[in-house]
């Protein structure tokens, strides 16, 4: 502990005084990086519009209210479908992700060349937002709710295996090593000895991920790959403000009752 | 003697399921066949226009070998520094932010009000996804980073909080009682009982949430909050997919080293 050693009586301190240096010198050079970039957003930005908010808030808030209660008919349709996406999204995630984590994990992959592939798929997977993935395809193969099924599986992908392959990288050995003992192959290794280990893990990321492809997937349509994201596009252009705040009333509803309904399935498996 | 046990063991041996009740376990299993074919049913796939794009996602893939940093060069700079400075000070801004409201949301530090008003405001800000808090910053605040810095920020808010709350939930009453028993102030309390114990995840959290804000900024420029997402939108939009994958793999490779760089930071911190 450091203690400032002066002749009778010793003051204690938190830190030593290099230490103490150090860390203003990092606090300085933090501050001087984060005034820098606000320097530079703040150039780009047009200071009228923002004093001018807080009026274009209220008025804003005044246009949303009363919500147009009737438009919800239309929106089943696209709340059945943002949960499609979300669902069959994660389904396609979980079957891809499953065997790319078994070669990702550094005790099931095959080789280093395989794993450093599997590495990839993940890191690819994990930065491309689903909007951009979805962007990507509806450029490819057209929108509608396909192009949104197939942009929540790839974005899912990096994430249900980065977590699956570091569950299997955490299991114990000596399971494998008893099936192995009773002369397994390689495959019943994995089945009997690593897939029981890993299965309440596997479900309770599925769930989660599932939890956040809702969310994800209310704004998709906002590039055309389907959901509710559509509608909401569609009325914010065409400054239909009480269909707007009934739509996000809707989303904050669908995306509360996800939120319950992962909660519970996690609290009963794990 | 030994005829009858060996008679009496069952000489086949089956894997037993991961949901034990058999009941519960055949209801899922035919509500998910249920739901499958009731959700690919309405999903409605264009599959004529899916084949249609197959070529041009091939061209898309092969606009990766290699990608053409050269012919948008200046946007695509411009686009990934404005995305950079958007994060930094969104990141700050937004921790800055959480730590009050980290505070307040913590049940063994707050009163019964200001847990709740904390806790309203994490749950608000953590429903609605970037994107559409980014609109609705374009709206109010105009085109440009500005908008895009809002949004983050208070997505920043929404996540950085309730884990921080969550942390100082779960501290080790101990010290904070010790802290306490010579005679320390509130704030003192919190600066030498609490800090000390949350800070280094919530560093590892700090560059993780960096990291995730700079991917959501590639998004937020989709619907004009500033930064590389736009140059992508237009990059799509005009099918010069090798633009595109250039911008990818710029993105690829910047979260590639914000991970790499959280992982040592948290090593160097604990």
């Amino acid at each position: 502990m450091p203690v400032l050693g002066t002749e009778e009586t010793p003051v204690w301190r938190r830190r030593t005084t290099a230490a103490q240096w150090s860390i203003w010198g990092a606090w300085l050079i933090g501050v001087a990086i984060v005034v820098y970039c606000w320097k530079l957003v703040s150039d780009k930005t047009v200071w009228f519009f923002v004093t001018d908010a807080p009026r274009q808030a209220a008025d804003m808030a005044s246009r949303m209210v009363p919500p147009k209660w009737s438009y919800m008919d239309k929106l089943w349709q696209p709340v059945w479908d943002t949960i499609n996406i979300a669902t069959l999204g994660t389904l396609l995630a979980i079957a891809m992700a499953f065997p790319i984590a078994f070669l990702a994990a550094r005790n099931t992959t095959p080789n280093g060349a395989v794993r450093a592939f599997a590495l990839f798929v993940i890191v690819s997977s994990r930065s491309i937002n689903s909007l951009i993935w979805a962007l990507m395809l509806v450029a490819i193969i057209g929108p509608g709710v396909f192009a949104g099924v197939l942009a929540i599986g790839f974005r899912s992908i990096g994430f249900c295996a980065k977590l699956l392959y570091e569950a299997i990288e955490e299991i114990d050995a000596k399971q494998v090593e008893a099936i192995e003992a009773t002369g397994a192959s390689g495959g019943q290794k994995l089945i009997y000895g690593v897939v029981p280990q890993i299965l309440p893990t596997f479900a309770g990321i599925s769930v989660f991920r599932w939890d956040i492809n809702i969310r994800e997937s209310t704004v998709l349509g906002l590039v055309g790959a389907g959901g509710i994201g559509i509608q909401l596009d569609a009325s914010i252009s065409t400054l239909a403000w009480t269909q707007v705040s009934l739509i996000l009333i809707v989303i904050l509803a669908t995306v509360i009752v996800s939120e319950w309904v992962s909660a519970r399935v996690r609290h009963a498996i794990i | 003697m030994s005829e009858t046990t060996a008679n009496s063991y069952p000489r086949t041996w089956k894997k037993p399921p991961l949901i034990g009740n058999r009941l519960l376990r055949w209801a899922l299993w035919f509500g998910a066949a249920i739901y499958l074919s009731v959700a690919l049913g309405t999903m409605d796939i264009n599959w004529g226009r899916v084949a249609e794009g197959l070529p041009r996602g091939q061209k898309f893939i092969t606009a990766f070998f290699p990608p053409d940093f050269v012919s948008r060069w200046d946007s695509i700079v411009d686009g990934i520094l404005e995305s950079i400075w958007m994060t930094v000070i969104a990141t700050v801004a937004g921790i800055a932010l959480s730590v009050p409201v980290g505070l307040g949301a913590a049940r063994n530090l707050a009163s019964m009000p200001v847990y709740l008003f904390c806790r309203a405001v994490i749950a608000l800000s953590r429903t609605f996804p970037e994107v559409i808090l980014a609109i609705f910053a374009v709206k109010l605040f105009g085109f440009g980073p500005f908008a895009g810095f809002l949004a983050l920020s208070i997505a920043t808010v929404g996540f950085y909080a309730k884990l921080l709350a969550e942390d100082i939930e779960d501290m080790d009453p101990g010290q904070a009682e010790a802290i306490k028993a010579t005679g320390a102030g509130w704030f003192q309390w919190v600066n030498y009982a609490i800090q000390p114990q949350v800070m280094p995840r919530m560093i590892g959290l700090a560059v993780y949430r960096l990291d995730i804000n700079f991917r959501e900024s590639a998004v937020v420029g989709i619907v004009g909050g500033g930064g590389i997402g736009a140059t992508l939108l237009t990059a799509f939009d005009r099918y010069e997919f090798d633009s595109a994958a250039a911008i990818l793999v710029i993105i690829i490779v910047i979260v590639m080293v914000l991970e790499y760089s959280s992982g040592f930071l948290r090593k160097w911190v604990q």
